[in-house]
């Protein structure tokens, strides 16, 4: 079969920087979590059964409009290398990926995509049916109407379990009633800058929403990004939650726009220094950690924001994020790498990139444009 | 501590008030509780599930299961956090109701109703009732193209019950 993880940007449509606000969000991504009706949930079935489910899904998913033309395939059958390349594109979770002990997937654990990629079906994870849709910047009610319109479909053609009172069932009584999981990928470094990020944090969680690291739960926080949200999924609809959401994080954004302007006001000569050097040694570095490499891309992802870089695009930030990453860097390299060897080649790879992009410039006498900036 | 009400399960809820000028303090086990209309606050929902799960059971033993269905025990649940099936829900159903009003401030699902394959009357009821829900909530935040949608899908279903 083909080596679906090779094609270029393979499902990181959302890599573009495209949506609204998306100098300081880089995601929305809302799931829907279903079972079907008549077999355990994932966890506790048979090989077979799992696989059964896989095509009954498959062949449902196939006459849906935004996934005709898309690809579809069995976990098991790919290689390591590769389930991990899908975890670090956040299109599998890490149980699929098999962690970094390279386990293999139980059989019929596979994923559906559509071809543009945004919208797509993880299959026998933690439930039998995991609807996702990852859009650019702050983009809720589209990601959940694609999410909705294929649920409605395959709601269609697939019995899901549903209870009068409970709603629809799930593995997990956090995911119960409408199984709905939205979150937003937010850069937030001026809020961890002027320290006021763990006030923020803290009335977040204090509204029933909840945050986490990059990589979803039990993740840690890197390169000052947050993944912002809703904590419950019973006893409120939709749209209340989405709403909640929305609200929330637009008013987070405003606060990271607040301390932005405070940071230019009060101390403009250090945020200058913290911005260019971040670019200096993302540009010219030998060996970078991939922590390194996330903390710096956070302050060169600022400068652009604020346009103290010049000439620097949103999407190759977005797309050093992820090709950055060990898997991504081994993949590339045709074999794994020492830790060592993976820092050499991730300096070699960021610098490709940022070369490629050309000389950025301050904001004062940019030679780029005739007549200079003022 | 026994729940005052009862006097049968362990209390988990201590209320204390006035009344009459006099301090009256009352210990409630999680059901008599909730009969009372009193449910723990929506911000202990950010306790981990483990928290809660470890707090399960307790409060009787009636209803642990094994699942008829999947052979789930109560034990394998508080162990692993995860229903073996959708039959668990009415298995263990005493013993989730609590943890989800904790878990989510209420168990009444009142988002999108699901219309099966092959529907029943009452089922296209119910998802006629929860689709006008969504048209009003669409009409009052003024989202005509989602309202004229929803008014699409009301028409094709009222159709198809008369």
């Amino acid at each position: 079969m083909m080596d679906v993880t090779s094609l270029a940007d393979f499902g990181l449509g959302w890599l573009d920087a495209s949506g609204p606000n998306s100098d300081i969000v880089l995601s929305t991504r809302v799931r829907l979590a279903r079972n079907l009706q008549g077999h355990a949930f994932s966890p506790r079935i048979r090989d077979n059964e799992r696989e059964q489910i896989f095509e009954q899904v498959r062949a449902a998913a196939e006459q849906h409009s935004a996934l005709q033309g898309g690809i579809s395939f069995h976990l098991s059958s790919l290689n390591t290398l590769s389930r991990r390349v899908l975890h670090e594109r956040h299109l599998i979770s890490r149980e699929l990926s098999g962690g970094t002990g390279g386990e293999t997937p139980a059989r019929g654990a596979g994923l559906i995509l559509g071809p543009r990629d945004t919208l797509g079906v993880m299959v026998n994870e933690e439930d039998h049916l995991r609807l996702q849709a990852l859009l650019s910047g702050l983009r809720l009610d589209d990601a959940y109407a694609a999410v909705d319109a294929l649920d409605e479909e395959l709601g269609e053609r697939l019995p899901f379990a549903y209870h009068q009172e409970f709603g629809y069932l799930t593995s997990c009584p956090t995911n119960v009633g409408t199984g709905l999981r939205a979150s937003v990928l937010v850069h937030l470094p001026a809020l961890v800058l002027t320290k006021e990020i763990g006030r923020v944090l803290q009335g977040i969680s204090n509204i029933g929403l909840t945050f986490r690291g990059l990589y979803g739960e039990g993740s840690e926080v890197v390169g000052n990004f947050f993944q912002i949200s809703n904590q419950t999924t019973l006893a409120k609809t939709e749209e209340d939650l989405l709403e909640h959401l929305a609200k929330t994080v637009n008013q987070v954004i405003g606060y990271e726009q607040q301390a932005r302007q405070v940071l230019l006001r009060d101390a403009p000569a250090v945020i200058d220094d913290k911005i260019w050097r971040a670019y200096g040694l993302l540009r010219y570095a030998r060996s970078l950690t991939f922590e390194e490499v996330m903390s710096l891309l956070s302050g060169v992802r600022l400068g652009v924001s604020l346009n103290l870089l010049k000439g620097l695009r949103v999407y190759t930030l977005n797309k050093i994020m992820i090709y950055a990453q060990t898997a991504h860097l081994e993949q590339a390299a045709g074999r794994a790498l020492t830790e060592a060897e993976g820092d050499l080649h991730r300096a070699t790879y960021v610098r490709r990139l940022l070369t490629a992009e050309g000389d950025v410039a301050p904001e004062e006498g940019n030679p780029g444009r005739s007549g200079g900036a003022k | 501590m026994l729940c005052d009400n009862c006097g049968e399960n362990e209390a988990i809820l201590h209320l204390t008030k006035i009344e009459n000028n006099q301090l009256v303090s009352s210990h409630l086990c999680e059901s008599c509780a909730a009969k009372e209309g009193l449910e723990p606050a929506v911000g202990s929902a950010n306790l981990p599930l483990t928290d809660f799960l470890s707090q399960l059971g307790r409060s009787g033993e009636s209803g642990g299961g094994p699942c008829a269905y999947c052979g789930l025990k109560l034990e394998d649940f508080k162990k692993s956090g995860r229903l073996g099936c959708s039959h668990c829900f009415v298995t263990f159903e005493g013993h989730l109701k609590p943890l989800l009003r904790r878990l989510h401030g209420g168990s009444q699902h009142i988002g999108k109703v699901y219309l099966p394959p092959n529907p029943s009357i009452a089922e296209r009821e119910e998802r006629l009732a929860g689709l006008r829900r969504k048209l009003d909530r669409a009409v009052e935040s003024e989202d005509f193209e989602r309202a004229a949608q929803i008014r699409d899908m009301i028409r094709s279903l009222e159709g198809a019950v008369q």
